[in-house]
């Protein structure tokens, strides 16, 4: 891949809390269109790199440029204006406990998109319910939903401003096999219905064997390797090892 | 290594001023959530109606209760109204509503923000284009600061009425000529300042729960701690604010 072709890339990042070193001159690069999946054990700073990038955290050295814009040098609008184009699927899901389904769908859309007719809402909302199969649930309020209802409905949450990038922060974590499994499923689906690049966070083997093109490997704070599925599997290295045995 | 331990009390008081000073800048800045605070009026006025309205009856009907034999010893229960008018007006209506709005409202702040935060929601409204601190912390603290004042106004009617049914248990008083002895007895300077504490006493308990709300940590128990320390601080915060509008009234007004 050509460098020129980068939605996301991370130079050098560097973040410390306390004096717990959590990123440590991290570099990557997201290419258009790939899946790309970071590893990391559970404490690795994975979450604080993906919150980094869209601006949540702010790093302590390092540059990060979002769809060609230093996202660090951005004010507030700009800031707003990239994130409008980047979906970011929560761990937790954060679907809002004190709004329907409808209303989870529609508040990034109004608040983003502040000319958009009623009309153009209800078209949406039922496209991306569509998307993830769960037409029937838009006045069903998230306490009502099991894990993987509410997992789709964040994901439909993140696609309904069809955004170019889609961040997903451990999307398997807490749910069962099988529930897991249906959510790789929808990834990779989403990426080839509305073309978007992804970067995932996880230290699920599963969801990185089945949904990744390219692996990148955190360790100690460092971006340790990258290489697909195949390729890390085959290392003799044993940092690697103990990842894929 | 030895560190000097962080004050904690100090580190508190300068991280909450620092929360005050941002909520004045976010406040006067556009984009003004309109319609986030009137729905934050509604939830935080209206629905605490009935709980304020409850108490503020029972407040005024023992209040003239106990208050009677010490009058009657007297000789002097024809100065009920005027004394419980006095009480519930300059004190006890808007110290005893503010308790009990830091103890609905405050709590319910406090939870609300903290189960935002530790579930990620905040982050979430943030990313969507929202200004979670506009949207979230300036439009309950300016809701808690504008329904106070007038749950104050409706209890002190409620609790005088309870005190017109409380005189009423032992003789028969004329409705009207029981709120003509509450209004003849009461100046300007009994009700203005009361009035005007009460827009205090709500800011304090909006600003505390949204403070301890929305920097909370460690899971559900610190969404619980939250909730708990709200209600703490601005019960204390209230008491302080009443005594420092006692101090400044006494040095307008002279009402000694």
């Amino acid at each position: 891949m050509k460098t020129r072709d980068a939605v996301i890339e991370v130079e050098n990042l560097c973040v410390v809390f306390g004096d717990h070193v959590v990123l440590d001159q991290f570099s990557l690069n997201l290419y258009a269109g790939e899946n790309l999946v970071v590893l990391g054990k559970s404490g690795s700073g994975k979450s604080v790199l993906i919150k980094c990038i869209i601006g949540l955290l702010r790093p302590d050295a390092g540059r990060i440029r979002v769809l060609g814009q230093n996202i660090l040098d951005l004010d507030v609008h700009a800031l707003d204006q990239v994130r409008a184009q980047v979906g970011f699927l929560f761990q937790s899901n954060a679907l809002y406990d004190s709004m329907t389904v409808r209303e989870n769908l529609e508040f990034p859309l109004r608040r983003h998109w502040l000319q958009v007719t009623q009309k153009e809402v209800d078209q949406m909302v039922y496209e991306v319910l569509e998307s993830v199969g769960l037409e029937d649930t838009t006045h069903m309020m998230p306490a009502e939903l099991s894990g993987g209802m509410r997992k789709r409905i964040a994901l439909a949450r993140t696609l309904i401003l069809k955004p170019a990038i889609i961040l997903y922060d451990e999307p398997t974590t807490g749910l069962d096999t099988i529930t897991a499994l249906e959510i790789i499923e929808l990834i990779k689906q989403v990426q080839l219905r509305y073309r978007t690049s992804a970067l995932v966070i996880s230290h699920d083997m599963k969801l990185a064997q089945t949904a990744a093109e390219r692996i990148a490997v955190l360790i100690d704070g460092k971006c340790y390797a990258t290489g697909t599925y195949a390729e890390l599997k085959a290392s003799t290295d044993p940092n690697l090892r103990a990842y894929f045995d | 290594m030895l560190r000097p331990k962080k004050n904690l009390l100090l580190s508190e008081i300068g991280d909450f001023t620092r929360f005050v000073v941002r909520f004045f800048r976010e406040a006067v800045r556009p984009r003004y959530e309109m319609q986030e605070l009137i729905h934050q009026c509604f939830v935080i006025g209206y629905k605490s109606f009935s709980l304020v309205g409850l108490t503020a009856f029972i407040m005024g009907l023992v209040l003239t209760m106990q208050l009677r034999p010490s009058m009657v010893h007297y000789g002097v229960e024809a100065e009920i109204p005027a004394m419980v008018g006095i009480a519930i007006i300059r004190e006890i209506g808007p110290v005893i509503t503010a308790l009990i709005f830091a103890g609905k409202i405050g709590s319910s702040i406090g939870a609300e923000l903290g189960s935002m935060r530790v579930t990620e929601q905040i982050d979430a409204m943030e990313v969507s284009g929202t200004n979670p601190f506009k949207y979230l912390v300036v439009t309950r603290t300016l809701a808690a600061t504008f329904m106070l004042p007038v749950l104050v106004v409706l209890a002190d009617g409620i609790a005088l009425y309870g005190s017109f049914l409380g005189v009423n248990i032992y003789e028969v008083l004329n409705f009207r000529l029981f709120y003509t002895q509450v209004i003849d007895n009461l100046a300007y300077y009994d009700v203005l300042p009361a009035f005007a504490k009460t827009f205090f006493f709500g800011f304090a308990v909006g600003i505390v729960g949204c403070y301890k709300g929305y920097y909370s940590t460690k899971g559900t128990e610190g969404v619980g701690r939250s909730a708990n320390s709200a209600v703490v601080m601005s019960s204390v915060l209230i008491f302080i604010l009443d005594l420092l509008a006692v101090q400044i009234t006494e040095l307008i007004w002279h009402t000694r």
